[in-house]
Formats: structure tokens, C-alpha cells, sequence
């Protein structure tokens, strides 16, 4: 085989590195990412100079001499409001609030979906259709009105009162992602479930969740970084001392007494930051790992 | 008794009918095939008689228990998916058994019925691999085990082969034969392919759009077709209707006339004459009835030659040996059959 001697063009087809498609391409990638990567490293290298380095005003240029002060005072010492012990206590509460609203909202969502997509009951239509359309009211709108709710339920100012608006809030989205998802999956399983005797809760648990690997990471990614990035719900329906990190990171950066620490700052909001990157991470990958391959013809 | 019985059964999706008023009993150790084009409502049949589809009036029986409200699990079903539907995150003995698990049975008492079923499938091998490391025929050999363990009456198989290639269909639908020949059960088969049900069924139900069209076997139903429908539909190439007049007992077309013997009245009608059963090469002489025909087209297909043909102005498929030789533009003798000729009414498409 290696002995024929081909005339003419064969085998595959030499392209240049520097075409005209891939300038284009890899420019406006490379633009793209600078937009996002330069004010991060602007962050990052701020957060590791001394206040003497920041007044110089370059800042761009790397720290000449690394300190992680402003790190750790952002976390333990910096002062919010009435504490004066950093980040810390935020990002506790803030954990306390995620974990479970996540849970719940996620736990109640994936039923939701379950029964949507698969059990046709009675006003199923009518049910999905309202869910829908409070995906599109202004949360604006029902501050007050939820304000109320939660006092006369003795649950304004609490983590628990919190955790309910952050699960109601998150019903919409997730349902619609959940009903979508388990419509795609087979419905011949579901069928072949049926006629082997599984009920309701039997079908959702044996066949269903264990197929729902990716779906379920993208509803936890949604649902980590909402919850943690939430200003809003968290500065009305708690107080002080249990406001979460994104209220304090606030009160920090706004204060308006004393020098503008700017390294402080900058510490502070990437501290803020790093457990929806911690999630995207961990749960990128799987993304794009085909759970259902086997079930149905292939 | 019965083993499954239909009465006046109506489906409807909102103002769509679906099923209309549709009677069907099987015997017990009937295989009965439901055949018919997409939509006709063959498999929505299926899914009523499984439970999976809430009927909107009319009842079924099973072994004489009035199962039109029961849960497919407590109709003694068992089912075979078209996709095969198993379970991805099982192992393939997990798949068998999870039915019974359900039902709460003792282990070993499962461990025993699934031992016997990948016995008689032959899939013992593979009772630890999960279904992405099986081919598809492994795979819709598991389906039908999972229907094998719960040790029904009645087997329900929705296309279970369409997504087989040709040869491991030929191969699978052999084993379904056996299967059958070997418990006994009642089966429900829908296809649409008719060398499958020819081949597998005591009896076949042609469908069409809601309605059972014909019921009988396969022979009855390739050679007395009852109406148009069932003619053109059975029979690969289908049947050649010629337009015709009948007078005194005698079909003519376009000159060719078959003595009926029957007391068919006068009038139009259409003739229906199998591609196979024009007699060619030395039995066009010997046949009842003597004609010719030119040679338009040639398709030789190794065992035998279809040829299409014109008679007397109208086209027709011919069926001849595949070691004929014949070109485009012949004109060869064809003998024709009284026996084995159908005739149908042209308005209400009827057989006569």
C-alpha cells in the first residue's frame, strides 16, 4: 500500500494555520475572554498588594511584594455594619441558607416535572401553565406581599422564611427544566415500568432519578450560584446578624467610613465568588456524560 | 374460556377517534398478529389492552376477569417494546427481576424464574452486564425474558423487531416461533410488517383507522382478501386490480375472459390477480385460461423475476422464475387461474 505512488492530490488536504477563518475565529475568541479575564486579574493582583502599592496607581502591575493580609482580614476582620469579625459569619449563613434551599427547591422541582411529564392527571395543563407564567413576574412585585406572608407565619427574619421564598422562587425554572428533561427520556420505560408493577414513587426513584445524573447537576448549578449570588431576598427577609455573604460583601465594599480599602475589597468579592466557581468545576464535567445510552435502541 | 376478549371498545383523544367500536375475542394459546400501516391504531389497541391507555368506553376481559380498570401489573401482561425499553441502570438480571421485586416475591423464587428464563433464551451469559454492553438482539432478548419471568398468560409484543436489521429479524422471529410452540400463552403481536405476520400468526387482524378491516388466517387472508384494503395491503408486490365486466358468470378483461363458475352478478367489477398466481414459461399452456403480455420491465431478484407487464393496456406485476429470460418488449403467453382469482365490487370496494 505504502509503495503506490499517487500523482495529483491525495490523502488529506493541507491547510494553512493563518487562514483568513481562523484569524477571525480565534480573534474574537480572544477578545471575548480578555473582557472576562482582565478585570479578574485586575482583582486578583489588587487583592494581593499593600494599600502604599495601590496609591501608585498601577493597576495593572503585578504586586511587587505579595501579602495575603487583605485576604485574611476580609474574612475575619473586616467590618460589617455592626460586626466587626469579616466575612466569616456571612459565608456560614450563606451556606446555611444555600444547602437546604437547594435541596428543597430541587427535591420538590424534579417531582414536579416527574408528574408533569409522565402522568398526565387531570388540570396538568392548566397547573404548568401558571408555573410558567410565574417564571415571569418581576420578583419586585411580590416583596411585600411575601413580607407579610412570612410574619404571619412567624418566619420573617429567619433563615427558614428565606428558604421557603428562595425555593418558591426557584419552582418555575426547575419544573420547566425537570418536565423537558423526563419528556425526552423514553417513554416506553416508563410503559415497561408500568406493566412491572412500579407505582408512582417506585417509577420516580428506581428508573427515573437514576437516568437524571445530568439534569439534576445542571438544576444544582442553577440553583448554587442563584441562591448564592442573591442580594435581593437576602438583605429583605433577614437581619444583620444572619445576612448572607453577598449583603455583607456589600456592607463592606459600601462602608462609607474611613480609608477605601481597596485590596480588602477585592479580597472580599472573590471570596464571595469562589463557591459558584467551586461548583462549576466540579459538576462541569458532568455535563456531557450520556446517562440514558443503553436503555433504547443504539 | 377466553383468554382475551374486547368489547365495543372506543378510544378517543379529544375529538380524534382512534378506536371505534371494536370487537375482538383470542383464544387461550392464540398467537394473533394486529397488522396495519401507521396510525391505524394497532399499537394504541395494544397499549388498551395492556392498561397503558384509559379506554374511552368499552370493556376487556382477561381470562375472564373484567380488567378494564386494572393497573397493567394486575392484568397478567407481559410486554415487549419496540425500543425494548430496558432500564439502563441495571444489570441485565436486574432488569428481569425488577417486576417481581415489585410484587413482593420471595428471592428464591425470583433467583429460580430468572434462572429458567435466561435458560430458555439462552442470555445466561450476559445476566451481569448492564444493557449499553449488549447488541440488539441480546437486548431484545432481554425484553422478551422480562415479560418470560413474570410467568403471564397473556404476552403483548409492540413491533418488537422493527429495529433489528433484516437478518437478525428473520433470525429473532424464528425464536418467537419457538417461544410460543414451546408455552403455550396467548400472544398479541403488532407489526407492520406482513412477512411477520404471515409467518408467526394462528390469526391476523388487519387494521384501518380504528377499525379491524379482516380477521382470519393468514391464509384466509391472502387468498380471499375480504375488501381493496386487505387485497392491496397483503402481498409483496401487491395484487393487480384490472377493471373488468362480469356477465353470466364470466369475467372479461379487455378481452381475456375467466369463466367464475359462481353466481358473481353482472356488472362492473375489479379483478384481483396475484402477481404470483399469472402462470408463465410451460404452465401458461397447461393453465384454465390463456392470454399474452408484453414485457415493460424486468427485475430480477435471484430466486425469482418480477416483471411488469402490460395486459390487454393495463400494467401489471408478474412473478416468474429467476431462471426466465426475458427482456423489455416480449410478448409472452400467461395462463390465468378461475380459482384463484378475486373480485371486488369497484364502488364499495367489497369482495364478491
Amino acid at each position: 500500500m505504502a509503495d503506490v505512488a499517487f500523482s495529483g492530490p491525495h490523502g488529506p488536504k493541507p491547510r494553512r494555520i493563518l487562514n483568513p477563518r481562523n484569524i477571525m475565529l480565534y480573534g474574537t475568541l480572544i477578545v471575548v475572554t480578555m473582557y472576562y479575564l482582565v478585570p479578574l486579574y485586575v482583582m486578583v493582583v489588587t487583592s494581593l498588594k499593600g494599600m502604599p502599592e495601590i496609591r501608585m496607581g498601577n493597576i495593572f502591575s503585578p504586586p511587587l511584594e505579595v501579602t495575603f493580609e487583605p485576604w485574611v482580614k476580609a474574612w475575619s476582620e473586616a467590618c460589617t455594619g455592626l460586626n466587626c469579625d469579616g466575612l466569616s459569619r456571612g459565608f456560614w449563613n450563606s451556606v446555611t441558607i444555600t444547602i437546604p434551599s437547594v435541596l428543597v427547591s430541587i427535591a420538590i422541582a424534579s417531582i414536579n416535572g416527574y408528574a408533569l411529564a409522565n402522568w398526565r392527571f387531570k388540570g396538568a395543563n392548566v397547573f404548568f401553565t401558571i408555573l410558567i407564567f410565574g417564571a415571569f413576574i418581576p420578583y419586585q412585585v411580590m416583596i411585600y406581599p411575601i413580607v407579610i406572608m412570612l410574619r404571619e407565619m412567624g418566619l420573617y427574619t429567619k433563615l427558614s422564611g428565606l428558604v421557603i421564598v428562595h425555593s418558591i422562587f426557584g419552582m418555575p425554572i426547575l419544573t420547566l427544566l425537570f418536565r423537558n428533561y423526563f419528556t425526552s427520556l423514553p417513554e416506553e420505560l416508563f410503559k415497561a415500568a408500568r406493566v412491572d408493577g412500579a407505582g408512582f414513587w417506585g417509577i420516580y426513584f428506581r428508573i427515573m432519578l437514576p437516568m437524571s445524573l445530568p439534569i439534576f447537576v445542571v438544576a444544582i448549578i442553577l440553583q448554587v450560584t442563584g441562591i448564592w449570588n442573591d442580594f435581593l431576598f437576602g438583605v429583605i427577609y433577614t437581619k444583620p446578624d444572619l445576612y448572607p455573604m453577598t449583603v455583607q460583601l456589600n456592607n463592606i465594599v459600601n462602608s462609607v467610613q474611613g480609608v477605601k480599602e481597596y485590596n480588602v475589597n477585592m479580597a472580599a468579592t472573590l471570596l464571595t465568588g469562589l463557591v459558584p466557581l467551586f461548583i462549576y468545576f466540579v459538576s462541569g464535567k458532568l455535563f456531557v456524560r450520556g446517562v440514558a445510552a443503553g436503555a433504547v435502541k443504539g | 374460556m377466553h383468554s382475551v376478549e374486547i368489547k365495543n371498545l372506543d378510544l378517543a383523544f379529544g375529538a380524534t377517534k382512534v378506536l371505534q367500536d371494536l370487537n375482538l375475542t383470542i383464544a387461550r394459546g392464540e398467537f394473533l398478529v394486529l397488522l396495519g400501516s401507521s396510525g391505524c391504531g394497532k399499537s394504541t389497541l395494544l397499549n388498551c389492552i395492556a392498561g397503558l391507555l384509559e379506554v374511552s368506553e368499552g370493556q376487556i376481559f382477561i381470562n375472564g376477569d373484567n380488567v378494564t380498570w386494572a393497573e397493567p401489573s394486575e392484568r397478567g401482561i407481559g410486554m415487549v417494546f419496540q425500543s425494548y425499553a430496558l432500564y439502563p441502570q441495571m444489570t441485565v438480571e436486574g432488569n428481569l427481576s425488577f417486576g417481581l421485586r415489585n410484587s413482593g416475591m420471595a428471592k428464591s423464587e425470583i433467583a429460580s424464574r430468572v434462572a429458567r428464563a435466561a435458560e430458555i433464551l439462552q442470555i445466561e451469559p450476559l445476566l451481569k452486564r448492564k444493557p449499553a454492553a449488549l447488541s440488539g438482539g441480546q437486548r431484545q432478548r432481554v425484553a422478551i425474558g422480562r415479560a418470560l419471568v413474570r410467568d403471564v398468560d397473556v404476552f403483548l409484543f409492540d413491533e418488537p423487531l422493527s429495529n433489528l436489521d433484516a437478518k437478525l429479524r428473520a433470525d429473532l422471529r424464528v425464536e418467537i416461533k419457538r417461544l410460543h410452540q414451546q408455552l403455550e400463552n396467548t400472544m398479541i403481536y403488532v407489526t407492520h410488517d406482513q412477512i411477520e405476520a404471515m409467518t408467526l400468526a394462528d390469526r391476523i387482524a388487519i387494521m384501518k383507522g380504528g377499525q379491524i378491516m379482516q380477521l382470519g388466517t393468514p391464509d384466509e387472508i391472502y387468498s380471499q382478501p375480504r375488501n381493496l384494503y386487505v387485497a392491496d395491503f397483503i402481498g409483496s408486490p401487491s395484487m393487480n386490480f384490472i377493471p373488468g365486466t362480469m356477465s353470466g358468470g364470466t369475467a372479461s378483461i379487455h378481452g381475456i375472459s375467466i369463466p367464475m363458475g359462481s353466481t358473481v352478478r353482472d356488472g362492473a367489477v375489479t379483478v384481483g390477480i396475484r402477481p404470483e398466481h399469472i402462470a408463465t414459461g410451460d404452465l401458461a399452456p397447461i393453465a384454465p385460461v390463456q392470454a399474452e403480455a408484453t414485457v415493460e420491465l424486468v427485475e430480477p431478484m435471484g430466486a425469482d423475476t418480477l416483471i411488469l407487464t402490460s395486459i390487454g393496456g393495463t400494467r401489471a406485476h408478474v412473478r416468474m422464475d429467476g431462471l426466465a429470460k426475458v427482456v423489455p418488449g416480449d410478448v409472452i403467453p400467461i395462463g390465468l387461474d378461475p380459482a384463484r382469482v378475486s373480485l371486488f365490487d369497484p364502488k364499495t370496494e367489497i369482495r364478491l
